[in-house]
């Protein structure tokens, strides 16, 4: 399964200034993971220590919120988009 | 000028004062830093200065994020520029107090504002900052209120603007957007549906998203509502306040603002400039059953909120996903406050409760917090003689599907016989 992940401007910085990336995985976890070993110091700034998503930042998965789905174990379709965001906007 | 930097909350990382919002080592949210210089500050200085301010938020831009200082020629036409917000009244509401079993309510009717919502201090601020920065477009992502807010700054100030809204809004709200000029477009989904939208839409675009780029500068404008009820109650403090929470800004804010000045000793009965300790009112937020994310962490002891999908009439308050909203529970939890869900019947209620005790007609929003301080009262939770402020955020002509059906109107011939027969007894309200 091949995913194109969408990197927000204030972490293109860190992912060679890429604002997409094609990255492998079955499931929204194994596509971070990938996207992690591509570029290391991701992962520090979107991940908590235990591995958890860090709770400032939101990821969907074709435009939905990936909490309203399976988390981080939602399975992932081929060519499918996932949005990495910042939480706090709005309101 | 006493506005020195952006600050993350969460790891402290300090920005220039730029249209930054989030944390790039943590993703937190950066805010607005000050340094008010307390050693030298003359508390009696700065009240009076205030009070020969303008009649509008402008009169307190000493604890504004604006280098510039207030917007206008000169701090005397401030209050003729663009579309000036603030000094609302705060009115005393000794026959809604009454109903409630308490002594002293009252209520600060932020739906006096130019488009009749508290969203005219956040814009307003937030637009002045984009100026600043440069910016010709203003843009929001909005529940209606920040629609008509933003659409009638752009028009006052001449900037292009463009409105994302949920296609299923009130139709009052789409209309008192849509006649400023305005680009509105109406998005087939949620609010949060639409505020990740126009997330990404910031990044492609040069213009002012005042809740995303510009949020910490907007956010700050929410300050000036807990100014207004100190310096009305006579830079005193109410012991409690109930106040609607959609994102969570608001309510954050409205406590900050009164931490600020409890800081800087102007006060009554304040910590003497130079110490730490600051007092707050206990704060109680309100949200709808049908939205109620932050309501159900409270309740559940929860630090964080799980999303949920709105389905309520309060679609001002219908954010699924509160940016602000662990800033909320903590909030909340170390003043001694609460947060509740009140269903939508209780919204009608809370609605016409503040409308026939206090002559005041409040959009849905308002019906919420009114409902909230009701069950407030009634659970027991506020002491008769505290002193508790409603925080009312918005006009109810904009939610007029709220109050349709709840009264008959009783229609006669036009002769004195016709109402002795027709109108024996008082119309039903």
């Amino acid at each position: 399964m091949t995913v194109v992940v969408k990197i927000p401007t204030q972490l293109r910085p860190v992912a060679g200034g890429e604002a997409e990336a094609e990255i492998d995985g079955a499931t929204v976890q194994e596509v971070l993971d990938g996207l992690f070993e591509r570029f290391e110091e991701l992962r520090a700034r979107i991940s908590d220590d235990d591995g958890s998503l860090r709770r400032f930042v939101n990821v969907y998965l074709a435009g939905e919120d990936i909490r309203f789905l399976d988390g981080l174990a939602t399975p992932v379709a081929d060519g499918a988009e996932l949005t990495i965001l910042p939480a706090v906007a709005g309101g | 000028m006493a506005v020195s930097h952006l600050e993350c909350k969460e790891c402290k990382a300090q920005y220039p004062l730029e249209a930054l919002y989030v944390c790039e080592r943590c993703f937190g949210p950066l805010e607005v830093a000050y340094d008010h210089a307390r050693s030298q500050l003359d508390v009696g200085e700065l009240r009076r200065r205030i009070q020969g301010g303008p009649q509008n938020i402008w009169r307190y831009a000493d604890f504004l994020p604006l280098a510039g200082g207030p917007p206008g020629p000169s701090g005397r036409l401030a209050s003729r520029v663009g579309l000036p917000a603030g000094c609302t009244p705060l009115i005393r509401a000794d026959r809604l107090a009454a109903r409630l079993g308490l002594r002293e309510v009252w209520v600060k009717n932020d739906a006096a504002n130019p488009t009749h919502s508290f969203k005219d201090r956040v814009v307003s601020v937030a637009v002045t900052r984009a100026r600043e920065l440069g910016y010709e477009t203003i843009a929001c992502a909005s529940t209606g209120n920040l629609a008509n807010s933003v659409a009638a700054h752009g028009a006052a100030l001449g900037l292009d603007s463009y409105v994302f809204i949920p296609a299923d809004l009130e139709e009052q709200k789409i209309l008192a957007t849509g006649v400023y000029g305005t680009k509105l477009v109406g998005v087939n989904g949620s609010y949060d549906d639409v505020n990740r939208l126009c997330t990404e839409l910031c990044a492609e675009r040069d213009w002012a998203f005042v809740n995303i780029n510009l949020r910490p500068y907007y956010a700050e404008g929410s300050k000036t509502l807990a100014f207004e009820i100190a310096e009305q109650l006579g830079w005193e403090l109410p012991d409690r306040c109930v106040v609607p929470i959609a994102s969570g800004s608001l309510f954050t804010k409205i406590a900050r603002g009164f931490e600020e000045w409890s800081e800087l000793g102007l006060l009554q009965g304040s910590p003497s400039s130079g110490s730490t300790e600051t007092r707050l009112p206990r704060m109680n937020g309100a949200q709808a059953e049908g939205c109620s994310p932050v309501a159900s962490a409270f309740a559940a002891g929860h630090d964080v909120c799980r999303p949920v999908k709105p389905s309520t009439i309060a679609k001002s308050l219908a954010i699924g996903n509160p940016a602000d909203g662990p800033y909320a529970l903590d909030l909340a939890r170390r003043t001694g406050g609460s947060v509740d869900a009140v269903s939508d019947e209780e919204i009608r209620a809370g609605i016409a409760l503040l409308a026939q005790t206090t002559g005041i007609f409040t959009e849905t929003a308002g019906g919420v917090t009114t409902a909230v301080l009701a069950k407030l009262a009634e659970r027991g939770d506020i002491d008769p003689d505290e002193r508790v402020v409603l925080v009312i955020t918005g006009e109810g002509l904009k939610t007029l599907d709220a109050v349709r059906g709840t009264f008959e109107t009783q229609t006669i011939e036009p002769t004195v016989e016709a109402f002795h027969a027709g109108v024996s007894s008082a119309v039903t309200v």
